[in-house]
């Protein structure tokens, strides 16, 4: 059971009958579902999917395809404008920082960076989120109210400030800020995936399971989570975005991960004091930052619509 | 009615305590401010006496109940980096939070408003597809980030607003913007959604019937009550705006209770801090509160 199972429901009357009798070799099923998913695709926001896409293989790749080293410092070549301004050449497409380190290998790296910090914290977050949120919804009694009002409760204070004090206390690192930012976004999947569970627990399936037998995990892993799995996915796409921000935000409060390691929050910090003489340093980062969280957001926003049209709200 | 009002008294009451809790755990994981406050260079003694006279030796069960007692009696301690009474300090810059979160919201609206309405008004034309885009880019842009480029393009290149202080109204123009952005996009969101359901209704039907002219239905009858669900979101926003502002604030160096909370986190300033985010909680409950209590007043059904 996967999102592509729902998603398929898209395809053509003809071609899901005959994948849901199971008519036809595995082979062609296959394909079938393969043809399926391309539909779906070709219907996606293409700008949006594009970016998305593009971000992750930079990610992925960016020891590969930076074009200087991202923190070797260069002082000869400080300053240096963006190939778009006048006096900028094609050796830093995007201009060096002060001390003269490329921008563009330095948002590359940065890329990765955002996108391991969003994942972790998104990957902690929605495992611990999911867990409580099932045993709050399916023991419920004093077990849920806890556990909700702990939901409520880190809900209710400034993510920015809570991670602040964190980050300050431990010492800025990257495991710190993605533990933060998973230890802020669990309370968001616990309350989503409790409601969904206290939805599904009252169906009838969930009553005849129990009379055939059959155990609380065992009715959760094989009866409620198949149910879920969309919803969640959901959630984890739409909370890519706003991971990628509060990251920023914390490098350029100076408690994210610290330097030399490129960060777009922090290059946008290291710019701030020379943005009348330089302003590159901190346009050029933000700006693939936007881009990305852009895109990202429009991307999970389709992502909703095709999965779980009933999150509108979110 | 008042047997409402008391539970939920009782329950904001519950809320603040539980929250000084944290706040007060929190605050003290954060490091020992004594290595800040002494020179390198003291003696063991020294540090020791620094110690003792802040009553870091004791259990942090005694030190909680000691700041609750004193705090009851209206002792917050004083500025470990100023020496000044934390009240006065979190005073201050609580006024100068509320001035500009009032100034953030009142542009939020007025953005928000006559986009959401034309949005829902041109379902799927181009002012709806406007609004959207207003919205989406509101949740899409690093406050930070937003804040730096504005500042670029109005104060350095341009020479129009100024990029910090907090004198005269220009002042406040461009934190206000990049504050209100961000929230604007609920609102519009909030706002179209709503009218959609309203002008969908009956008595948007009979407006029309009587012959009223188109604007004077979407903007007087319909608007009127799609306004309801905007202005308790408003209403709560005033809340969060206020703590979300932290960033907004180091960026303009504007001199805010994000920026206190930020500046006393730095300088590991227990009692500021502990104030700082207690003042912010008991805002957001006290909205929330607010809130309950005015819905419990005009729907009868929500006091059960």
């Amino acid at each position: 059971m996967g999102w592509w199972t729902r998603a398929s429901a898209a395809e053509p009357l003809g071609a899901a009958r005959a994948t849901a009798l199971g008519v036809g070799r595995p082979a062609s099923r296959a394909r079938q579902r393969l043809a399926g998913l391309v539909d779906v695709l070709r219907r996606a926001p293409k700008l949006p999917t594009a970016v998305v896409i593009l971000t992750i293989v930079v990610a992925a790749f960016a020891d590969l395809l930076v074009p200087h080293d991202p923190v070797a410092v260069n002082p000869i070549d400080g300053e240096k404008p963006p190939v778009f301004v006048k006096g900028g050449t094609w050796t830093y497409p995007l201009g060096t920082d002060r001390k003269g380190r490329d921008i563009l290998s330095r948002v590359i790296l940065g890329t990765r960076i955002s996108l391991a910090v969003a994942a972790g914290a998104i990957g902690i977050g929605g495992l611990i989120g999911t867990f409580l949120g099932f045993l709050a919804g399916f023991r419920g009694g004093w077990v849920d109210a806890l556990i909700m009002r702990a939901a409520d409760a880190f809900l209710a204070f400034p993510s920015i400030l809570v991670a602040l004090v964190l980050a300050v206390t431990v010492g800025p690192s990257f495991v710190v800020v993605v533990t933060v930012l998973g230890l802020i976004l669990w309370a968001r999947f616990a309350r989503l995936v409790r409601g969904e569970v206290l939805y599904w627990k009252t169906r009838e399936f969930i009553g005849l399971a129990r009379i055939a037998g059959a155990r609380g995990p065992y009715i959760v892993r094989r009866h409620l989570l198949p149910n879920l799995v969309n919803t969640i996915v959901v959630l984890c796409t739409l909370q890519v975005g706003w991971a990628i921000i509060v990251e920023a935000s914390l490098s350029f409060l100076g408690a994210g991960i610290p330097p030399p390691t490129p960060t777009w929050g922090g290059m946008v910090a290291e710019g701030v004091s020379l943005i009348e003489r330089a302003w590159w340093i901190s346009v050029c980062p933000g700006a693939a930052m936007m881009v990305v969280v852009l895109c990202f957001n429009l991307f999970g926003d389709w992502i909703r619509d095709l999965l779980d049209p009933k999150l509108r709200q979110l | 009615m008042l047997a409402f009002v008391a539970a939920r008294v009782g329950q904001a009451l519950l809320t603040l305590l539980a929250s000084s809790v944290i706040v007060f755990a929190l605050v003290r994981t954060s490091g020992s401010p004594v290595d800040l406050i002494l020179p390198p260079d003291s003696t063991p003694a020294e540090r020791q006496a620094a110690i003792r006279r802040l009553g870091l030796d004791r259990p942090l069960s005694y030190q909680y109940g000691a700041f609750l007692w004193n705090a009851l009696q209206g002792d917050w301690g004083t500025s470990l980096r100023t020496g000044r009474p934390a009240t006065e300090l979190v005073k201050e810059r609580l006024a100068n939070s509320l001035k500009l979160a009032t100034a953030a919201i009142g542009i939020t609206l007025l953005l928000s408003i006559p986009l959401g309405v034309l949005a829902a008004v041109n379902r799927a034309g181009p002012w709806d597809r406007l609004g959207m885009a207003f919205a989406v880019l509101g949740q899409s842009l690093p406050a930070f980030w937003l804040g730096i480029i504005l500042m670029l393009v109005f104060a350095v290149w341009l020479r129009w607003l100024p990029t910090s202080g907090m004198e005269s109204w220009r002042h406040y123009v461009l934190p206000a913007v990049v504050l209100g952005w961000g929230i604007s996009a609920g609102v519009v969101r909030l706002l179209r959604s709503s009218m959609l359901e309203v002008l969908d209704s009956e008595f948007v039907k009979l407006a029309r019937t009587k012959g009223l002219s188109e604007a004077r239905v979407v903007w007087k009858h319909a608007l009127r009550n799609a306004l309801l669900p905007v202005i308790t979101f408003a209403g709560f926003m005033y809340g969060v705006i206020i703590a979300a502002a932290i960033v907004v604030e180091v960026v303009f160096s504007w001199p805010g209770l994000g920026r206190l909370a930020y500046e006393s986190t730095l300088w590991r300033d227990f009692p500021v801090l502990q104030l700082t985010v207690l003042t912010w909680t008991a805002l957001v409950i006290a909205i929330n509160f607010l809130v309950d209590v005015s819905y419990g007043l005009v729907d009868p059904r929500v006091r059960r």
